[in-house]
């Protein structure tokens, strides 16, 4: 039965969900408006809302500067990358864990999610040694293989969700079937997962794609990705208020139009089960 | 071929023993019917055939091969899950074309097979159709064309029709019994309705706490089972068990009557037990009496339609001395 609701309460709702949706995108906004000041604008004691002269020269700089297109191309290689690298482990991990649970299976869900509350700067002198050891330093497969290892146990435990949700009976159907684990897990789990599996792999670029610690920390030159080439325009002194506005709007443009276009999917991902 | 053998085949979870110890031969094309109360393990036991579940002692044999550690998809058996397990994501004509891609056949081949089951089972106008598009009784058809199209050694069946109602249930039960007349295929097939294990089986097996109670046909357990478990479980309404002075008058520690082997009147006459009427269940072609008989206990009588009797009538019950089921005191029959 519909519940009733009266105008009033929807208004004021209406109010608050515009009035909370504005304060989480301002500064994104405000961004968008830097990005097209001139840098004495962008640092005016009276701060101004719109561009009073509009120009597109902070683009330029920062291109000139450091080659936008070569951090977005490493973005895209290590978000993509370490994100099916990620789901390759994932997918037979979490079917393993749904479908033939052990006693343990609970406790390395738990253990693996853990891993994720320990602060990132306490394992980074391991990691820098073994990266050095392993001349994985500022090289895009190094980059990989460890956003793929922080975002492993989001992967599985996404996935794990999901699958739980699947009624074993059509994956034994399968079996009956004849088919062998390889074609159950292709021909059946993974295309009834869909909309799981998209919207993991969504999460996952988007993770990747913003994660700062590790890139910053690994690459310099070569392999850095777009959380580099922002944080290169911030600096303690001078004019760059314009130009990082700039830099930041080019970084998070990709993504933001990417989580734009699936945002029913990544909705419905995220809300997946919560309902039956 | 498809026979099927059980040697002392057991089964635990974890500390929970499940079938103690079970040993049973099923003959090539015969119909077997697992019967029991909810809990016996019949679904198990059909599991463990199945490959589903792995043994935890014994040998399974199919076709004198022993296949106990084999693999479901490597068994050649196919199953009828109760939920219909269809691959939602796919038409009808992939749902039923599935074993035969798993199998590599070639196309033609998948065309022929996948047409053949679908007039077999007359789902021709619904092959483009996704599962969630199809009614219950068309759903478990799809589950059945799945299992057909393989060709297997035996079907398996897992409580297929108790999602249905009960005027389609009659309908697929008699579908299921016409397809094994048909493909004269072995099939077993597991339930808790012993209407139906009654109706479709060549032979059943009752399971009562992961044991064989008695394995026959079903004509053998009505008239000669081996316990008072059987002679309960079989027969409907079950048959009423008298015990203590009135069993001892027979020479047996317990002794049953079946509903519809009692002579009823409203006069008294020699050797009868007196009872009052509780309900009356009026089906029309029968009538079921609920008896409370002085010193014995309620007691179900099956009498003909036309009988009329309310609650409260005195009515006199005379059992037939020739089927009179008698027990020893550790329910096996005598």
């Amino acid at each position: 039965m519909a519940r009733n609701v009266s105008v009033q309460t929807r208004i004021g709702f209406t109010i608050a969900a515009w009035a909370i949706a504005l304060l989480l995108f301002s500064p994104i906004l405000w961004v968008l408006l830097t990005a097209f000041k001139t840098e004495a604008e962008a640092i005016a004691s009276s701060p101004t809302f719109f561009p009073q002269t509009f120009t597109l020269e902070n683009f330029g700089a920062v291109q000139d500067r450091s080659d936008y297109f070569k951090h977005a191309f490493n973005s895209i290689v290590v978000s993509v990358g370490s994100t099916l690298l990620g789901l390759i482990i994932g997918i037979p991990a979490a079917w393993a864990m749904a479908f033939a649970p052990t006693k343990r299976t609970k406790d390395v869900l738990m253990w693996m999610l853990s891993t994720k509350m320990m602060p990132a700067v306490g394992v980074l002198i391991p990691i820098y040694l073994i990266f050095r050891d392993l001349r994985l330093l500022d090289t895009l497969q190094g980059l990989t293989i460890i956003m793929t290892l922080i975002n492993l146990p989001i992967i599985i435990w996404m996935l794990y969700t999901y699958f739980k949700e699947i009624p074993v009976d059509i994956l034994e159907a399968a079996r009956m079937d004849g088919a062998e684990l390889w074609n159950e897990i292709v021909h059946v789990l993974v295309p009834m997962a869909v909309p799981g599996i998209a919207s993991t792999l969504l999460l996952n670029v988007i993770l990747a794609w913003n994660e700062a610690f590790w890139t910053i920390t690994l690459t310099s030159g070569r392999a850095g990705t777009l959380t580099a080439f922002i944080s290169s325009f911030s600096s303690p002194q001078g004019l760059f208020l314009a130009k990082l506005s700039a830099a930041s709007l080019l970084a998070i443009a990709p993504i933001l139009l990417m989580g734009w276009f699936s945002q029913k999917q990544l909705v419905r991902g995220l809300t997946f089960g919560a309902v039956k | 071929m498809g026979s099927i053998s059980l040697k002392n085949v057991k089964k635990s979870f974890g500390e929970v023993q499940i079938i103690p110890d079970i040993s049973l031969d099923i003959k090539d094309g015969e119909f077997v019917v697992f019967v029991g109360p909810s809990g016996c393990g019949k679904s198990t036991l059909l599991r463990l055939i199945a490959g589903l579940e792995d043994t935890t002692a014994g040998t399974i044999l199919l076709d004198g091969e022993d296949m106990t550690k084999a693999p479901p998809a490597r068994r050649g058996l196919a199953m009828v899950f109760q939920s219909y397990a269809l691959y939602p994501h796919m038409t009808v004509r992939d749902n039923i074309a599935f074993p035969l891609k798993m199998a590599k056949a070639s196309k033609e081949e998948i065309d022929k097979k996948v047409e053949y089951a679908a007039r077999t089972l007359n789902l021709s106008s619904y092959l483009d159709r996704r599962p969630r598009a199809l009614s219950g009784g068309q759903r478990q058809r799809v589950a059945i064309g799945r299992a057909i199209v393989r060709e297997p050694k035996a079907f398996l069946f897992d409580e297929p029709l108790s999602n249905l109602d009960a005027a389609l249930r009659v309908n697929m039960r008699l579908e299921i019994t016409e397809l094994h007349q048909q493909l004269k295929t072995t099939m077993i097939y597991v339930t808790h309705d012993q209407v139906e294990a009654m109706t479709m089986a060549d032979r059943i097996v009752v399971l009562n706490a992961g044991n064989v109670e008695q394995f026959g046909s079903p004509l053998d357990l009505y008239k000669k089972p081996a316990n008072r478990f059987v002679a309960g479980f079989i027969g409907s309404p079950k048959m009423n068990f008298v015990d203590g002075p009135e069993a001892a008058k027979h020479n047996a520690h317990s002794i049953g009557v079946r509903p519809e082997h009692f002579k009823l009147s409203k006069t008294a006459e020699a050797g009868t037990w007196k009872g009052k009427v509780g309900v009356a269940e009026q089906l029309g072609s029968d009538t079921f009496l609920h008896v409370h008989v002085d010193g014995l206990g309620l007691m179900t009588i099956r009498t003909d339609g036309d009988q009329t009797f309310s609650h409260g009538d005195d009515v006199y019950l005379t059992p037939d001395q020739t089927r009179i089921y008698r027990f020893d005191a550790a329910g096996k029959a005598i």
